[in-house]
């Protein structure tokens, strides 16, 4: 350390994952609070404002008018009682989300969610025709936790992978969610399938043992459930030992090992809680929404999330509104799409871009906030080159 | 078991079902195999690309659409490889030049290709899938004529002898030229690489976009020659695959082709099965792969290996 | 290209009115809250060893790093054989035949010899191994020493690496040479060795930049010295006054250029100078033994060696020093204790009792502490505030949790406390820790471990990188542990070992080599040590080149 080039060894996941630092900020001026606030609603917004404009532009290439689309989502997602489908929509989604955040913040990637969710949501939709005789309560609480088990279950082998030789979880997680998904289908063909039907898909449950909605409304509690759960993920994150260690190991891996956490079994716990969650997830949305599962079914909840998590910053509260404007996007976009003639996998499209518009926002933030240029060195020259030679060549 | 099923299990060594098991290996393995060493280009570079899945999916449709209007497979290769590539400008762009998370970018480019692919077959056919020709293949004189496997394995289109022979290629370029000792230098250890007075960035990059190029090619064979068709998210995880693959090769050329043709075999197995008289369900079929590569990992994670400058942006002065 | 030794140069040292090879008028470089070099101009002959002396964080490896293409500076200008240029990239140095040899090496661990030196080599696309072999026969023949082509870079002894990197930086036809720091890994041996080296490269008209913050050895190498304060150039020796004025007259001279003209107490200045004689500790009666290391065996790490058979006692009262040259197993010993590295053989006990099953939680606990060498990598969570960072190894623990809830007040006061005690410069105890300077950090880490009940407490280059004011505070809290506690302080810095140690143990290799006590021959006697083994580098110098045939 001779001199000032040193600087904090930088490993390149936690580039984005830059959560807040916990407890209260230090004597900041006030103009330098509101400048910070300001900054933070510009990062928040300015992609997702972004990647609808490029969506709207993509929407005029393939003829289709884009302020219809638009507009068609805001019908399809708010108005006319729509947006208790979407709060719906919601449940499942936030679930996903604040499994994702918790396991992000200790820097690990789980990205096996589709494997988790359908497993989960193939285990009750096959066990719960076998509870109708228990009281409904009994039931509901018994297939969250087979639901929350099964996904916990399926991050089994990427966490021991991962806490024993180090594997990356990138790869073990997917090849796992492969696998969650064939599994899935396997139980709902095989074992679980309805006989009395004719299309591979299990026994409906009966409406009285489905999750009961809130009074005055249609929209079921899992909803209540899920927004519990980012409450209380937050307060973890924020206020207790566990949180703090997830912060460490995500912050800087070999500090964790240096202070004495258990890194191995964080690691594992980790692992446990995020497909307990993403279990949750395929529960509310099963015992909430659908009532049973088809065959070769993959709403694919978790792809979507993923900018949205890292757009709260890892903070569930932050959370809660991102997901319900995706919600209401992708309630709305179902009806959009098929009014436009469009892949519903347009949306994918869309997040995709939140996502990249994501990275580059935020790259512009991190410059800015060490009062360096927007650009790398090398991009400037990059871009500056070819102005300064037509210069020369005007002025000779 | 019942006793059909034992007669049915004694054919399964019959003629045909070791034609469709080697012969389907290979179709399924080019993809994989073009992709994966595309992969072990940029991983070797201290680039993981994540995003290999949806430049495959650009490749496949690209190739496909190319190869639809025009009617020449090999205009379909190279569109297919344009298209991977347009893919990693963005990882090049993004990642290389800026620095940013290449796991981010990588998920964002593999949601945009399943995405956008998806939409535009959408747009232009609606529900129909529209079939292709048989591409042409070159016979080896000679060995396509040995029994059995004569006229499955060696009578293949020029791609595939071209592929084989690129994996020498390959071998030989990071052993003995100085592009292959840059490469490795940038996953290594990038700094050195600087001092040198090579660029990395530089360097990262044209391996970022040889390996979209690769993908693509793996792609547009997917759609070209072992579909026939284009649709929505078919490569089906086989992105994914080419990495692990490339990980477990240790970036080998060689052991890639090895690996390759092993999944491909056990992506093949579900023909080779049916016409053995045995019906397993096609999901199990479809999980095979996948609980291989588990197996894999279970067994050998401790031999795999990352360069240690892997995901890691470079910027000079920055330690 | 014709090797170096085949040019014609001049065969010795300039003529005084000749161009200086390189020339740094008015350079000024800032990084965000430090000007680093502020109108440094420099000039660099052939011929000759010019020495850049300073503090750490003086600036001198950022002037470097500005020669070598690795930096731009904001402002001045540089001129090579009297032409102005621009020296935007390390290619454009290399080029320029300004060649560095970096303080961290930029050897390729899995890489051949023959290949790192062919990195970057851009003539073809087929790398010429022949041609590769044969240069570097040369250069060795030149250097007077031996390399294996084809062995890993990362098998090889630091001193041999280093002499890979010189030729590395040599290869391209060098006019310059920067040395940034070249001795802090080596042995007193293997410096003589370099010495030697740097004596046939100036006699071929190479002019040499030696970055040094050590006074002797830039009284030992330099042909002329300049020194740095603050980033600022505050005198240059020039060549003749080096070679005639007295020695005690030069040092004098450089203190004050160093540190001012306020001038600094005699005895903190008295290392830099010259090698400080063994101090005997009054022996203070050594107590029970605080830690026992027996047959301690564990494994090594990438190209870190693990331990080997140690076995070693620190008495309470005590300061046991660890000699030996970086890479030797200093940091798997350190870690074997502090309970982060598993033993595969052996025992370590602590006050009697086996230890060696405890995780480093339970180790932390009983009062066995571990400041750890790598700061920001593993010492402190750059992103988390000062106070959390303070209470790190106590995460859970009342009061600062109480069943699993953190107690933000509890926290806040202790850290208050601490901060004040161990006077920790930071805006407040909310501000990141990453942003505080690196004596700070080192602040902060002593008094985490210094803190809650502490009893044995390992030391891993606790002064490294720091200033002169830090590291004096740092080496007396060590002294301090004499009073009932106990210290191992594993070091490379032999000078700091004898100014802290009761005894020094020496490790090579993994191994304990041997143990010996404080006093005037200490010194010698550590160093006999530490070459006694084949793995240290030192290898037998082959004739000089004019002897051969």
């Amino acid at each position: 350390m001779t001199d000032a080039v040193t600087v904090p060894p930088q490993t390149g996941v936690t580039a984005v994952i830059e959560p807040p630092p916990v407890g209260q900020g230090g004597a900041r001026t006030r103009s330098r609070k509101v400048a910070n606030a300001r900054d933070l609603l510009i990062r928040s917004l300015v992609p997702v404002v972004l990647a609808l404009v490029a969506g709207g532009v993509l929407l005029a290439i393939l003829g289709r008018d884009p302020f219809t689309f638009y507009s068609n989502v805001w019908q399809g997602g708010v108005q006319q009682g729509s947006w208790e489908d979407s709060a719906m929509r919601g449940a499942p989604l936030l679930l996903i989300g604040v499994g994702l955040t918790m396991i992000f913040r200790a820097n690990i990637w789980n990205l096996g969610y589709d494997g988790q969710f359908l497993v989960g949501a193939a285990l009750i939709t096959g066990l719960a025709p076998r509870l109708a005789s228990s009281p409904n309560v009994v039931s509901l609480v018994i297939l969250f936790f087979v639901a929350m088990g099964a996904g916990a279950l399926w991050t089994i082998i990427p966490a021991f992978l991962k806490a024993r030789y180090e594997t990356n979880e990138i790869i073990t997680t997917l090849m796992m969610s492969f696998i969650g998904v064939g599994v899935a289908n396997v139980l709902v063909k095989g074992p679980f399938q309805d006989p009395a039907v004719n299309i591979p898909q299990t026994k409906v449950i009966p409406l009285n043992h489905m999750l009961p909605p809130i009074p005055g409304t249609r929209i079921h509690v899992g909803v209540l459930v899920a927004l519990a759960a980012a409450l209380l993920a937050a307060y973890v994150l924020k206020r207790t030992s566990f949180g703090l260690r997830l912060h460490v190991l995500g912050a800087n891996p070999r500090a964790a090992a240096h202070v004495g956490i258990n890194v191995k079994r964080l690691i594992v716990t980790a692992f446990l809680v995020s497909g307990a969650l993403v279990g949750a997830a395929a529960a509310a949305d099963i015992l909430g929404v659908w009532g049973y599962m088809r065959a070769n079914w993959n709403p694919g909840y978790g792809d979507t999330v993923i900018p949205f998590v890292f757009l709260a910053r890892l903070n569930p509260l932050v959370l809660i509104p991102y997901i319900a404007f995706f919600a209401v996007l992708s309630n709305g976009g179902d009806l959009a799409a098929s009014n436009a003639n469009l892949s519903t996998d347009f949306l994918l499209v869309l997040v995709a871009l939140i996502l990249l518009f994501m990275t580059v926002i935020e790259y512009v933030g991190r410059r800015r906030d060490l009062g360096g240029s927007y650009l790398t060195p090398g991009l400037k020259n990059a871009l500056k080159a070819p102005l300064f030679r037509r210069k020369k060549a005007a002025a000779s | 078991m019942n006793l059909l099923h034992f007669a049915a299990a004694s054919n399964i060594f019959s003629k045909a079902v070791l034609t469709s098991l080697i012969a389907g290996g290979l179709v399924a393995g080019v993809p994989l195999m073009f992709t994966a060493l595309g992969e072990s280009i940029s991983e070797r570079a201290g680039v993981l690309n994540l995003g290999l899945e949806g430049m495959m999916l650009l490749g496949a449709y690209i190739g496909f659409i190319a190869t639809y209007y025009v009617h020449s497979a090999t205009l379909g290769f190279i569109a297919g490889m344009a298209g991977g590539a347009i893919g990693s400008v963005v990882m090049v762009v993004l990642c290389v030049w800026l620095g940013l998370d290449q796991i981010v970018v990588g998920i964002a480019i593999t949601l945009a290709g399943g995405g956008i692919t998806s939409v535009l077959q959408g747009a232009q056919f609606g529900t129909s899938y529209p079939r292709l020709g048989a591409p042409a293949t070159a016979a080896i004189p000679g060995l396509d004529k040995i029994p059995v496997l004569g006229p499955s394995l060696f009578n293949q289109p020029l791609l595939v002898y071209i592929g084989f022979a690129f994996a020498g290629v390959l071998v030989w370029i990071y052993a003995k030229t100085n592009v292959g000792l840059n490469l490795r230098a940038a996953g290594e250890k990038p700094e050195a690489l600087d001092a040198a007075g090579v660029s990395v960035i530089a360097t990262r990059s044209w391996a970022a976009m040889a390996t979209g190029a690769l993908a693509g090619l793996g792609g547009a064979y997917l759609s070209i020659v072992g579909a026939g068709v284009f649709t929505p998210f078919m490569t089906q995880g086989e992105g994914y695959m080419a990495i692990v693959i490339t990980m477990l090769a240790r970036g080998r050329p060689l052991w890639i082709l090895f690996g390759s043709f092993l999944f491909g075999i056990s992506l093949s197995i579900a023909t080779a099965l049916q016409l053995a008289g045995i019906n397993i369900s096609i999901d199990v079929i479809n999980m095979l792969p996948f609980i291989a590569i588990i197996l894999a990992l279970l067994m050998f994670a401790r031999r795999s290996y990352l360069p240690p400058a892997l995901c890691i942006p470079y910027m000079r002065g920055a330690k | 290209m014709p090797p170096l030794a085949q040019r014609d140069r001049p065969k010795l040292g300039p003529a005084p009115d000749q161009a200086p090879a390189v020339e740094l008028l008015g350079i000024t470089k800032s990084f965000p809250g430090v000007l680093a070099n502020d109108n440094v101009s420099l000039a660099l002959p052939q011929g000759e060893v010019h020495c850049l002396l300073g503090e750490n964080g003086a600036g001198k490896s950022t002037l470097m790093g500005i020669l070598a293409g690795m930096l731009q500076p904001d402002g001045g200008r540089i001129k090579v054989n009297g032409e102005e240029t621009r020296i935007d990239s390390p290619r454009k140095a290399l080029d320029l035949g300004i060649g560095t040899v970096y303080q961290h090496s930029t050897l390729i661990g899995p890489l051949t010899v023959v290949e790192n030196l062919m990195l970057g080599e851009s003539r073809g696309l087929r790398l010429n191994f022949a041609e590769t072999r044969r240069r570097l026969e040369e250069f060795g023949a030149m250097l007077g020493v031996e390399i294996d082509p084809d062995v890993k870079a990362d098998e090889l002894a630091l001193g041999r690496q280093q002499q890979i990197e010189i030729i590395k930086a040599l290869w391209r036809g060098s006019r310059v040479l920067i040395l940034d720091e070249p001795t802090s890994m080596l042995t007193p041996q293997a410096v003589g060795e370099l010495q030697k080296v740097l004596e046939r490269l100036k006699s071929t008209g190479l002019a040499i930049v030696f970055i040094t913050h050590k006074l002797h050895e830039a009284l030992a190498l330099g042909d002329r010295i300049t020194v740095l304060r603050q980033g600022r150039v505050t005198g240059e020796i020039p060549r003749e006054r080096v070679r005639l004025s007295s020695p005690e007259e030069l040092e004098a001279e450089i203190v004050q250029l160093m540190f001012g003209e306020s001038g600094k107490p005699a005895e903190e200045v008295a290392e830099l100078s010259v090698r400080v004689e063994g101090t005997k500790h009054a022996a203070t009666t050594r107590g029970e033994v605080a830690l026992e290391l027996e047959h301690a065996t564990a494994a090594g790490e990438g190209s870190q060696p693990g331990i080997n058979d140690v076995s070693l006692a620190l008495h309470l009262g005590e300061v046991l020093g660890v000699a030996g040259v970086d890479g030797n197993g200093q940091r798997a010993l350190a870690e074997v204790v502090s309970g982060q590295r598993r033993l595969s053989h052996g025992e370590v006990r602590y006050l009697g009792a086996p230890v060696g099953k405890l995780s480093v939680a339970q180790r932390e606990k009983l009062g066995l502490r571990y400041v750890t060498d790598d700061r920001l990598g593993e010492g402190i969570v750059a992103s988390l505030p000062v106070s959390l960072n303070l209470v790190l190894k106590r995460i859970g623990s009342a009061p600062y949790w109480r069943r699993g809830r953190m107690h933000p007040e509890a926290i806040e006061q202790d850290a208050k406390r601490l901060i004040e005690r161990f006077d920790i410069r930071t805006p407040s105890s909310q501000a990141r820790a990453g942003t505080l300077s690196g004596g700070n950090i080192q602040k902060l880490l002593l008094a985490r471990e210094l803190s809650f009940e502490s009893k044995v407490v390992v030391f891993h280059k606790p002064t490294y990188g720091l200033d002169l004011k830090t590291t004096r505070i740092v080496r007396e809290m060590i002294g301090d542990l004499r009073q009932g506690r106990a210290a191992l302080l594993i070091s490379t810095d032999l000078d700091e070992l004898l100014e802290v140690s009761d005894r020094i143990a020496v490790i090579s290799g993994g191994r304990i080599v041997g143990v010996v006590d404080n006093g005037p021959t200490a010194a010698e006697q550590v160093g006999r040590l530490m070459i006694g083994d084949v793995t240290l580098g030192v290898q037998e110098t082959p004739e000089p080149v004019g002897q051969r045939a």
